[in-house]
């Protein structure tokens, strides 16, 4: 047996990790505008942001590509700044993942938020908190644990994106696959035991992870 | 300087029932009482901020709070009141020090811990101080409830039936040092409550609300004559 590189695991956690806090904090800021009722086209904006969920991955991945690529506005205006192009880079990998993890994390988020009782949002209002101090001290520590549990399940499906990741990033990131790509690329090479070994160590990271998550989130429901 | 009276008229829309009110309320306690769905709860909302009437003006002496003609609402939590809300609304990932010493942000550390802890001394709940409120008897919660609405000085208190859930001498009790507490602070007091009892007990003036309009005002024994509790 050869022995197992680690290197796209590592690549795929430390993406995975990124695209979370990328995907919590874009995700906390759209929940909190969805839970607010007034919000004109809430149910557009609120199926726009879920479309990833019911896209094929590689039609999200090219949606990106079309938006990302190199002679999109976008695209030109980070070459412009960064000096290099997302397609194809780290940072592809991650706005890859992010993508397709965004749905869920503002889902869980908004669960977490439209959770808090509103007279706890009027008692703290009339006790002389503005806005923004009520999501800071009411709103978000109530809600954690529905922000806990969108960490995890976009950490999670960014660990295992495979088709929009391919799309926007390829198939190698600074010389080496991420995690899903290793598996798929040792499968056509006939190398089970690469497979086997890569796909036992991903399902470990992520059982781990959501276990630890679900321990967390009952705790904070406990007080 | 004598405290000023607060002043309303408010016109609102709530599904049904439609509330067109004009208060006059001078520093003491006036209990608002009436059925279910009459509409009172509502109007504390529109006092506090916490709901935008489709007409009226809310004024506590010459500060206008509210004036839908001219355009003027202030906001909340510049309106320096307390509001006791009808289940309390306690923080329940904060202490009983923590609720308290939440409306005082503007004292440091130290100093807001210290008279946080002297308010909840005052309502005979400082061993609570370092309890989240899960672990409070219905009267306990109460008492944190008060300490937490006086800790920013308020210039008008809104209770909506905060005794519901107590026993007739835990009423008692808390009537007793709801009066205490208007006296010293000197500032209208509006309580809603269903019970004739709490209302004879506490009331300097009583407003009797029926399908969002007044029916009767007056002293106690004026208006609670022939009051039949819904």
């Amino acid at each position: 047996m050869r022995s197992i590189d680690w290197g796209p695991l590592w690549l795929s956690l430390q993406v995975a990790t990124l695209s979370t806090i990328l995907t919590l904090t874009a995700g906390t800021g759209l929940a909190l505008l969805l839970a607010w009722r007034k919000l004109p086209a809430r149910n557009l904006i609120d199926a726009v942001i879920s479309a990833p969920l019911v896209l094929p991955p590689t039609v999200l991945g090219y949606y990106l590509l079309v938006a990302l690529g190199r002679n999109s506005v976008l695209g030109r205006g980070w070459e412009a700044l960064f000096g290099q192009p997302i397609v194809f880079t780290f940072a592809g990998a991650v706005i890859a993942a992010a993508a397709g993890s965004l749905p869920l994390v503002v889902r869980s988020v908004r669960l977490g938020v439209e959770s808090v009782e509103p007279d706890l949002l009027a008692a703290a209002r009339t006790l002389g908190a503005r806005p923004a101090r009520v999501i800071a001290t009411v709103v978000l520590p109530l809600a954690a644990p529905g922000l806990i549990a969108g960490a995890m399940l976009g950490f999670a499906r960014a660990l295992g994106d495979y088709g929009a990741t391919q799309m926007l990033a390829g198939t190698r990131i600074d010389g080496s696959p991420t995690a899903s790509i290793f598996v798929m690329d040792q499968l056509l090479a006939d190398n089970e035991d690469q497979v086997f070994a890569m796909s036992l160590a991903t399902t470990i990271t992520g059982v781990t992870l959501l276990y630890f998550a679900n321990r967390l989130t009952h705790r904070l429901r406990r007080g | 300087m004598a405290s000023p009276s607060l002043v309303a008229a408010i016109r609102l829309i709530r599904g049904e029932l439609a509330i067109d009110v004009e208060l006059e309320c001078p520093p003491g306690i006036t209990c608002m009482m009436g059925p279910s769905g009459a509409g009172k709860s509502s109007i504390l909302a529109v006092i506090a901020g916490l709901v935008v009437p489709d007409a009226g003006r809310v004024a506590l002496g010459d500060d206008v709070w509210l004036d839908r003609a001219r355009g003027v609402a202030v906001p909340v939590h510049d309106r320096r009141l307390a509001y006791v809300l009808q289940g309390l609304a306690l923080f329940p990932h904060l202490s009983a020090l923590g609720n308290v010493a939440y409306g005082m942000p503007e004292l440091g550390k130290p100093e807001r811990r210290a008279r946080a802890q002297a308010l909840l001394d005052r309502m005979g709940v400082g061993h609570l101080a370092g309890r989240r409120p899960r672990t409070f008897s219905g009267g306990e919660a109460q008492r944190v409830a008060l300490a937490r609405a006086l800790a920013r000085a308020p210039r008008l208190m809104l209770l909506d039936e905060p005794f519901s859930a107590l026993d007739r001498a835990l009423r008692a009790q808390l009537a007793a040092l709801i009066r205490e507490l208007v006296a010293e602070l000197g500032v209208p007091l509006i309580h809603v409550t269903h019970s004739v009892a709490e209302a004879r007990l506490l009331a300097d003036q009583v407003v009797q609300i029926e399908r969002g309009k007044v029916v009767g005002r007056g002293t106690a024994a004026e208006v609670l004559a022939n009051f039949v509790e819904g």
